[in-house]
């Protein structure tokens, strides 16, 4: 197709202006509000205890359904690419179901089920509580980070074919030996970044935490709720400004890595 | 010798093979010749475990193997499109085997480095799958294969992904690199002009069946049946019998036995010459003489011959 000088130019203009508008305007008025009192105000609102326990909180969560995510993903992804078995174009959907969900219906459909009137109601009584607690925000939180690892390392695995297990087979490699040495080694940018995107997700998740976790400020409060009831409930509209370059920063690291990792995984 | 035994398998509805026998013997290069689907291909993994029959049986050297996983079959398969492990450099594609076995360290570079000899691919160690031409690659893969000693070598269609000339080096080496190692060899394929120029034995496959098994002139000279014939070489119909373009006598003089035809066209392709027919019949043949020939029957369009079946190598037509 061939476009004008002009039209290109004008084309390009909205795009950027677009962006501009909508991204950085938004995001770049929250770093000015931050830090326009200086970097000792800043500092402050982020080492209160609320906001260090948040940060915990958040990362905590992190780092356990980064691992579960991994090897559920692994697993799924390597019986749909791999598999034939009945019941597979359901599992394809199930899979895909938390993209389709409200998180909120998600936090809600967790409460009917772990809380106290719910089907394992009895596990709250027994003094184990998983609503308004961490064990629910981390149920909230696979639940919707659930298909990216399989989304990002199914394609793949499909990809590279099943030539070389086989041929690793045949060369005497048993099941884990082709595993680790064959495909985990093949498949290694596109799940290192479908745990990117896991990580960028589970830190920004709202809705269906909010609902699970009882919002206690210390206690079950993850950065992103900091945000939300430091600005609503709180009034406290600069510490969430600062709570939320804090979250802008660690997602801006997943963000580059997600960019480094998309190039190695075209590379590859 | 590896021994199949009535083997069926069926993908679905799709009957891939069906009640196939087959003996290979010890230390020959047979070719599975066949066109795409026929399934040769589903044989040979067959025989190497990556798939399972439905029934039948694999005996390799006396041993049943039909349930025995392709790990502990001691085969060497290579596969058409390489399957090179891309991110290991040329040294660890051909040490994999031997380092799975947890051999010592010296003892797998040294036979890396022999290997690596053997197939041409000295000093590529360091160089990674993707460096490689496609030829290389595959040498690659059979030394890869061979690495760890294998009591049968499968080949599936090795050479199909790579262009003419490189695919007509390659089988002259393979046949080479056969006389020295002597290792049992089963290759797929569905070029004839390959299977018959290295092959002790070739297996002809149709249908999910095999059609016919010998020595390669046994086979041109002696075709079981149509498919045999046709798949092997080129076909004339001469009155109702097929027979070998080259099997058919064309002489200026009538003689006994002998149909009646007219030259419609002479086609040079250097020694050899093609002539085009047509009998009374208004059936069209192609005949095949040398141009020597030729130049002695002084050959022209517009010519009226008699032709004959020479050969005894004939078929009746269905």
């Amino acid at each position: 197709m061939v476009i004008s000088r002009a039209t290109r130019l004008s084309l390009r203009t909205l795009a950027l202006g677009y962006l501009f508008v909508l991204v950085m305007v938004p995001l770049g008025l929250i770093l000015f509000r931050t830090f326009e009192n200086g970097l000792g105000a800043f500092w402050d609102q982020v080492t209160t205890p609320a906001s260090i326990s948040a940060i915990q909180m958040s990362l905590l969560i992190v780092a356990i359904v980064v691992p579960l995510n991994v090897v559920f993903g692994l697993v799924t992804a390597i019986a749909l690419a791999r598999g034939r078995f009945p019941g597979r174009g359901l599992l394809q959907a199930v899979v895909d179901l938390p993209f389709a969900v409200s998180p909120v219906v998600v936090g809600v459909s967790l409460i009917l089920l772990w809380g106290v009137r719910g089907w394992f109601g009895g596990l709250a009584e027994a003094g184990i509580q998983i609503i308004f607690s961490l064990p629910g925000m981390v149920l909230a939180t696979i639940f919707v980070t659930l298909p990216f690892v399989v989304r990002e390392v199914e394609p793949v695995l499909h990809e590279i074919g099943d030539d070389q297990e086989e041929a690793a087979a045949t060369l005497g490699a048993k099941r884990w030996q082709t595993f680790w040495r064959i495909t985990l080694p093949s498949i290694r940018w596109g799940l290192a970044y479908g745990v990117v995107l896991t990580v960028a997700r589970a830190l920004g998740e709202f809705g269906a935490v909010l609902v699970v976790s009882g919002n206690v400020p210390g206690e079950s409060q993850t950065l992103t709720l900091l945000v939300h009831a430091r600005y609503i409930d709180d009034h406290n509209v600069f510490g969430a400004y600062a709570a939320s370059t804090v979250l802008m920063f660690l997602a801006l690291v997943a963000l580059f890595l997600m960019t480094i990792l998309n190039r190695k995984r075209e590379d590859a | 010798m590896i021994s199949v035994q009535g083997v069926s398998k069926q993908f679905g509805d799709y009957v891939a093979l069906d009640d196939v026998s087959l003996e290979i013997r010890d230390g020959s290069l047979t070719a599975l010749l066949g066109p795409s689907g026929s399934g040769k291909s589903t044989l040979l993994r067959i025989i190497g475990g990556l798939e399972t029959p439905d029934s039948g049986r694999i005996v390799i050297h006396g041993d049943d193997a039909t349930n025995v996983p392709p790990q502990k079959r001691e085969i060497g398969f290579v596969f058409q499109h390489y399957a090179a492990f891309k991110h290991m450099t040329v040294r660890d594609n051909v040490a994999f085997g031997l380092t799975i076995r947890r051999q010592p360290k010296e003892k797998v570079a040294e036979r890396v480095d022999e290997l690596l000899k053997i197939v041409g691919l000295a000093g590529y160690q360091k160089r990674y799958p993707s460096q490689l031409s496609g030829g290389q690659r595959q040498r690659m893969a059979l030394a890869r294969a061979l690495a760890v000693e294998p009591r049968v070598l499968l080949l599936d269609e090795p050479f199909g992904a790579l262009d003419a000339k490189v695919r007509t080096e390659l089988r002259e080496w393979l046949r080479r690199l056969h006389d020295e190692v002597h290792v049992t060899t089963l290759l797929v394929t569905h070029d004839q002009e390959e299977a018959m120029s290295i092959a002790d034995d070739i297996a002809v496959m149709d249908n999910a069946r095999i059609e016919q098994v010998g020595h390669p002139r046994e086979l041109y000279d002696n075709p079981s049946n149509p498919f045999v014939m046709g798949f092997l070489g080129e076909v004339s119909q001469l009155a109702g019998r097929l027979v070998r373009p080259h099997d058919i006598a064309i002489a200026a003089e009538s003689v006994a036995g002998a149909h009646e035809a007219m030259v419609s066209r002479v086609i040079h392709l250097g020694f050899e010459v093609r002539v085009e027919l047509m009998l009374t019949s208004g059936e069209a043949v192609s005949a095949q003489i040398t141009r020597t020939e030729a130049d002695e029957l002084e050959i022209g369009s517009g010519d009226i011959v008699w032709l004959r079946a020479a050969g005894n190598s004939t078929l009746e037509a269905i």
